[in-house]
């Protein structure tokens, strides 16, 4: 800056701006002012030396303190274990057919098991769990194998129809289409709707009804009711896993139905599998 | 490069001890603002036995505010907004009324920094002693009272910083805790922060806080018009000044006493000053020299811009009133006013009890196997009194629905401690013959009724039905 401008006014040297024609006084910062600017910028230095700061090609500067978010979050969810240890051993060996809904212990077990249940089960059973066509439903009280405690954790531990696990629930249901003639599947299948619906051809029925008693009430009994010791549905509800019109249920009874799950008990910590059985449990249909 | 120094070094202001009505009305307000700071958390105030006794507390561990007879939840924090946004309001409202009349009264910087001069004058003398002090040798004596000075800030600079915590735990405990060192870190450590400020602000920083630091000077010229009250130098009538036997006419005697009282260091007779807090010290400094020399009081006095040219021309200025009631405060006093009836009126209408419905819409129902549709609600009940209470839930609705509670086997009344909210949930069902198992829509109102006493909150909902 060759030239100063000096203000008449004031005798003060200005900045040269000017706005609206007011100049701006080049009057000196206060000390502490400069100095709490000085100490700033030590500080930002500092702070650049100490934690990741410099974005570089790939990723940031360490720092030297070896911090990092990550670090932050692992060691958070090491701390939140630690705190859940008494929870987690009470709910490893509490009986769960009577643990009150009211008590902490449940309200741990559901909380935990629905972050389970969402990572793992709502792929195939949907994240309110209200399944698919093919994929049962949780939250109503039908159940294929038994809705109390104990069969939904045996269930999830040991699977359906895998071979990895010896103790899988196995349910077999012989393809008919091998076995009858294509009418008498027709007459089956409008047997089967019977139970449930009000308009049925009732000669054909008749047909069916024999057909059913003498090959398929071994599993789903006399009237349909179906059994859970042997996995077999109940025909006679409102509840179809795959549809029950009359073409799912000719499908169904031609090819048989072959849904599987995974034995859970290999995958999932005991702790995790009580907790998604309580939750499961709790979810509105639990027996 | 210019050779002028990069940073200039604080000037230090010995202001002048003065005495007069605003002085006065100064103590006042600071009696009380100090009074209500420090005693407010001791205040105790009976509400039962489960909840605290303190009149104000901010229990931040259960989410609580309490107000005397007021308790505000979490949900409620509208009324904190909407107090906010009022005092905001007020601020605007006074500032373009009465300038920084916050500032030079009612502002904790200038409060505090006020009662550190005071012990400053109590301790080491007025301005003239202060001045002698500064400028002397760092002998046995400057050493002595400086000590005592800083020490007596220290002590009130504690004293506020300690103040503050009280009003976030129970007081009592606190301060016994806080003795036998067994309070929470947070305690310590928030006592320590504010103790540093308070200290570092009203004891050495000052008027530099005002004049660097806040941002509500640079704010406010924007709420200030011609109309606005401030304190001024009656130029017209103060001008030509000097002394009388040096044959000047104005009736200023050029006697500096308005400077040395000013604790922002400024000459107001230069003109409106940015620094200027209105606090209106220098209208009682001049107002004693004029009785002095008997000429009329007001050379220095609260005026308005506007005035300016009526009063050089001898006449009267506006009345007060005319100037204070403008579209301008009256607008601001309008939406102020609005604001906090609309807060009163939703304060009388809140309920004890409050329950929140909350439909589950994954699925949005469930199938039953005998054909019945079952629609989830997750009820959130509320239960703000003291006690625990019995509340009841059910339904209503133009369509047959059936109302369940889970995990209460058939019963459908419940027991909400006091203070707390619980949640629960609700299974309503409509059976395959009835028509709202199979509309897509039906509307129904969720009710929890306090059995013991004739309160009930309510909440609409509509049920999902089944539609092929
Ligand atoms: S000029 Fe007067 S009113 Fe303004 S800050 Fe100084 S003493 Fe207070
Ligand atoms: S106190 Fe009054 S008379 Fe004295 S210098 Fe200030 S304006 Fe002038």
């Amino acid at each position: 800056m060759s030239e100063r401008k000096i203000d008449d006014e004031t005798g003060v040297e200005t900045t040269g701006h000017s706005w609206d024609g007011i100049e701006e006084l080049n009057n000196p910062l206060p000390r502490w002012w400069l100095w709490t600017l000085y100490a700033c910028i030590v500080w930002a230095m500092c702070y650049t030396i100490a934690y990741p700061a410099w974005p570089m090609i790939s990723g940031a500067t360490q720092g030297m303190l070896g911090f990092s978010t990550r670090g932050q979050v692992a060691a958070d969810i090491v701390d939140h274990e630690a705190k859940n240890e008494a929870l987690v051993a009470e709910l490893v060996a509490a009986d769960l057919t009577t643990l009150p809904p009211s008590s902490d212990l449940h309200r741990y077990a559901v909380a935990r098991g629905g972050s389970v249940f969402r990572a793992q089960c709502s792929q195939c059973h949907g994240s309110g769990a209200a399944g698919a066509v093919g994929y049962p439903n949780l939250l109503d009280n039908d159940w294929l194998w038994g809705g109390d405690i104990e069969n939904i954790s045996a269930t999830i531990t040991h699977g359906v129809r895998n071979d990895t696990d010896l103790d899988a629930r196995y349910s077999e249901m012989p393809a008919y289409g091998d076995i009858f003639a294509e009418e008498e599947i027709e007459a089956v299948v409008e047997f089967v709707a019977s139970l449930s619906s009000t308009e049925f051809d009732t000669d054909l029925a008749q047909v069916g009804s024999e057909l059913f008693l003498d090959n398929c009430a071994a599993c789903h009994g006399d009237e349909g009711l179906g059994d859970q010791m042997l996995g077999a549905p109940n025909l006679a509800d409102a509840i179809w896993l795959y549809g029950g019109d009359r073409d799912t249920l000719a499908e169904t009874v031609t090819n048989a139905r072959f849904g599987v799950m995974p034995a859970w008990g290999q995958r999932l910590s005991d702790v995790d599998v009580r907790a998604v059985s309580v939750y499961v449990h709790a979810l509105g249909g639990g027996e | 490069m210019s050779d002028r120094p990069l940073y200039a070094p604080q000037e230090p202001i010995f202001p002048r001890r003065v005495s007069g009505k605003f002085r006065n009305l100064k103590w006042v307000i600071m009696a009380v603002t100090l009074g209500i700071y420090y005693l407010t958390p001791w205040i105790r105030w009976d509400r039962g036995p489960n909840l605290p006794d303190q009149a104000v507390l901010v229990d931040m561990a259960s989410r609580r505010f309490y107000f005397f007879w007021i308790e505000i939840w979490p949900h409620e924090f509208y009324f904190v907004a909407g107090l906010l946004i009022m005092a905001g309001l007020g601020l605007f409202l006074f500032t373009s009324a009465l300038g920084r009349v916050w500032c030079g009264y009612t502002c904790p910087q200038t409060v505090w920094t006020d009662l550190f001069i005071l012990v400053e004058r109590w301790i080491e003398g007025d301005r003239n002693a202060r001045v002698r002090l500064y400028r002397g040798k760092w002998d046995v004596r400057k050493w002595r009272l400086r000590l005592t000075k800083w020490f007596t800030w220290l002590l009130i600079a504690i004293a506020t910083g300690g103040a503050w915590v009280f009003y976030f735990t129970d007081a009592p405990t606190l301060l016994v805790n806080l003795l036998n060192f067994t309070a929470h870190p947070a305690a310590y450590m928030t006592i320590a922060a504010l103790t540093a400020t308070t200290f570092v602000f009203g004891g050495f920083m000052r008027e530099q806080v005002c004049i660097y630091m806040c941002p509500w000077p640079r704010i406010q010229a924007a709420m200030m018009d011609p109309d606005t009250i401030t304190v001024a130098y009656r130029e017209w009538r103060g001008e030509e000044r000097g002394k009388k036997h040096e044959n000047k006419s104005g009736d200023c005697i050029d006697c500096m006493a308005c400077v040395n009282v000013c604790p922002m260091g400024i000459d107001i007779r230069d003109g409106q000053q940015m620094e200027c807090i209105t606090c209106a010290l220098c209208i009682d400094a001049c107002d004693d020299v004029m009785d002095k020399i008997g000429k009329p009081r007001g050379l220095i006095d609260y005026i308005a811009l506007s005035d300016e040219p009526a009063e050089r021309a001898g006449e009267p200025p506006a009345p007060l009133l005319k100037k204070i009631l403008r579209p301008r405060t009256i607008i601001y006093t309008a939406i102020w006013s609005a604001i906090g009836l609309a807060l009163l009126y939703a304060l009388f209408v809140r309920s004890d009890i409050e329950l929140t419905v909350s439909p589950v819409r994954n699925p949005t129902y469930v199938l039953q196997p005998d054909g019945a549709v079952r629609n989830i609600y997750d009820v959130r009940l509320r239960n703000k009194a003291g006690d625990d209470r019995v509340f009841h839930i059910s339904l209503t609705s133009d369509e047959i629905l059936r109302i369940e509670l889970e995990g209460r086997g058939g019963q459908r009344n419940l027991v909400v401690p006091a203070d707390t909210t619980i949640l629960q949930r609700v299974y309503v069902t409509a059976r395959p013959q009835d028509p709202a198992s199979s509309t897509d829509t039906t509307a129904l109102r969720l009710w929890v009724e306090d059995v013991d006493a004739d309160i009930r909150a309510s909440q609409s909902t509509t049920f999902n039905g089944r539609v092929q």
